[in-house]
């Protein structure tokens, strides 16, 4: 009988303190059947991947709400695939500028949710383009 | 060989985190490979650490375990959080408490939901011990979720359990004289900075008192302020301690025989299960027991020996 759970990371990279957000969205991913580990604030992109591999996760979420994603969504995105988890899904939260959102899905972040993202579209999102 | 056992045995991080999936999953991948795992266990001290909701068991791994890498030895960490019964999800949160140990290469934390299982323990927990055995860990710590009065599985896989209790509790500690009071190899009296401490290490001392009484060990109750690093020498000193006398007394074998004697009974019941509900047929003669069931015309009790009648026959 197997038994297959959506793990996802979610994760805070840099040294934004707000995590109400991720707090959020993780409580919602749990409520629809993942598993989610959340790592708390202030990560960096190190941190994040070997999170990553050693909770063999489907999904990474980010969140960042300092404006600094374009680096440090990408350090792990890049991290990500140099470490050999390509297939990993990535997705961003948080404060970003729509002009920014192509560049990110360019770099691997598979697709960013604003404020006021209802939570079932991020979780009908996994659903439907996590790899396994 | 199977190839990611050959990883897991030279210690390659994504083939360990791999082969623990395969093995919450019930997947037949993990069925094989744990036979080829096996024989490559028994090496690592299995350390349990028990306790009521926020008394600090996660810090003070992290505590416990940064003693550990100074000595030298390599450390795996297993930490379980409840699954909720409603929608199968889990929100592992232990892991915030640990990250700064997240980039040494020597440690390996990996968090489980308890998907179903009771006692505090998850499925797959004694598989994910012998993996992080089996990959060289020197220590293996397993974190339960954060307990009541019976969720007392840990000592059925851990060499030594702590129960961690904290200052404030009160007459709870009273009443938690059966069950999780009655598992300890070392009482941790955590938050030791706080008010009340003495009366907390008081009333667990006057417990050991009781139940330790005519038995060559008694109990060591010690406190730690795990947040300041605080008492944590003392208490690793304590798990040798024990280690040592569970050898010395050569209960260190008898416990390992009950570890596997409670991997057995987990295995069999989960394939049982698995045999049982896994037939679909079943599921539907289920739905009509239940229909029967509610008008009265079967009593649960027969119910089951109808279903089991039909499987074992």
């Amino acid at each position: 009988m197997v038994e297959r759970k959506i793990r996802v990371l979610v994760a805070k990279p840099g040294l934004d303190g707000h995590d109400r957000g991720a707090k959020i969205v993780a409580r919602a991913l749990r409520d629809a059947g993942m598993e989610v580990i959340y790592t708390g604030l202030h990560q960096t992109a190190d941190m994040i991947v070997e999170a990553a591999i050693q909770e063999d996760v489907d999904v990474v979420g980010l969140s960042l709400l300092s404006g600094a994603h374009m680096t440090l969504f990408v350090d792990v995105a890049k991290l990500l695939k140099k470490k050999g988890l390509g297939e990993v899904l990535i997705i961003g939260g948080g404060i970003i500028p729509e002009e920014d959102v192509p560049k990110l899905q360019k770099e691997g972040i598979s697709a960013v949710f604003g404020p006021g993202t209802p939570t079932e579209k991020i979780v009908e999102y996994i659903e439907q383009n996590v790899k396994r | 060989m199977n190839e990611i056992v050959q990883k897991v045995l030279k210690g390659d991080q994504r083939s360990i985190a791999r082969l623990i999936t395969l093995a919450e999953n019930n997947d037949d991948i993990a069925t094989k490979a744990m036979r080829d795992i096996h024989p490559h266990t028994g090496h690592a001290q299995v350390i349990g650490i028990t306790g009521v909701m926020g008394s600090g068991k996660s810090t003070l791994i992290c505590e416990l375990t940064r003693l550990y890498r100074k000595q030298g030895k390599t450390v795996g960490i297993i930490a379980i959080d409840p699954t909720s019964p409603f929608s199968g999800g889990a929100l592992l949160g232990d892991r915030v408490r640990m990250m700064e140990l997240a980039m040494d290469e020597g440690v390996f934390i990996r968090s489980m939901g308890t998907r179903g299982m009771l006692g505090g323990l998850t499925s797959a927990v004694y598989d994910v011990v012998e993996i992080l055995d089996a990959c060289g860990k020197d220590v293996v710590i397993v974190e339960t979720v954060g307990v009541g009065q019976a969720e007392v599985d840990i000592i059925k896989i851990a060499d030594t359990t702590l129960v961690v209790v904290i200052p404030g509790l009160g007459d709870s500690i009273q009443t938690l004289k059966a069950g999780v009071m009655e598992i300890a190899d070392i009482y941790v009296v955590n938050k030791a900075d706080r008010s009340g401490v003495e009366q907390t290490i008081a009333e667990v001392e006057s417990l050991v008192d009781i139940t330790c009484s005519g038995k060559d060990r008694k109990t060591p109750v010690l406190p730690t302020i795990a947040k300041q690093s605080k008492g944590i020498d003392v208490l690793l000193q304590g798990i040798d301690d024990h280690r040592t006398y569970l050898e010395k007394t050569h209960i260190f074998e008898k416990q390992r025989r009950l570890r596997y004697e409670a991997e057995l009974v987990e295995i069999i019941r989960k394939q049982l299960m698995s045999f049982i509900f896994d037939e679909s047929t079943v599921k539907e003669r289920i739905d009509d027991l239940l229909d029967q069931i509610e008008r009265k015309e079967i009593d649960p009790y027969s119910a089951a020996e109808e279903i089991l009648g039909k499987i074992l026959k």
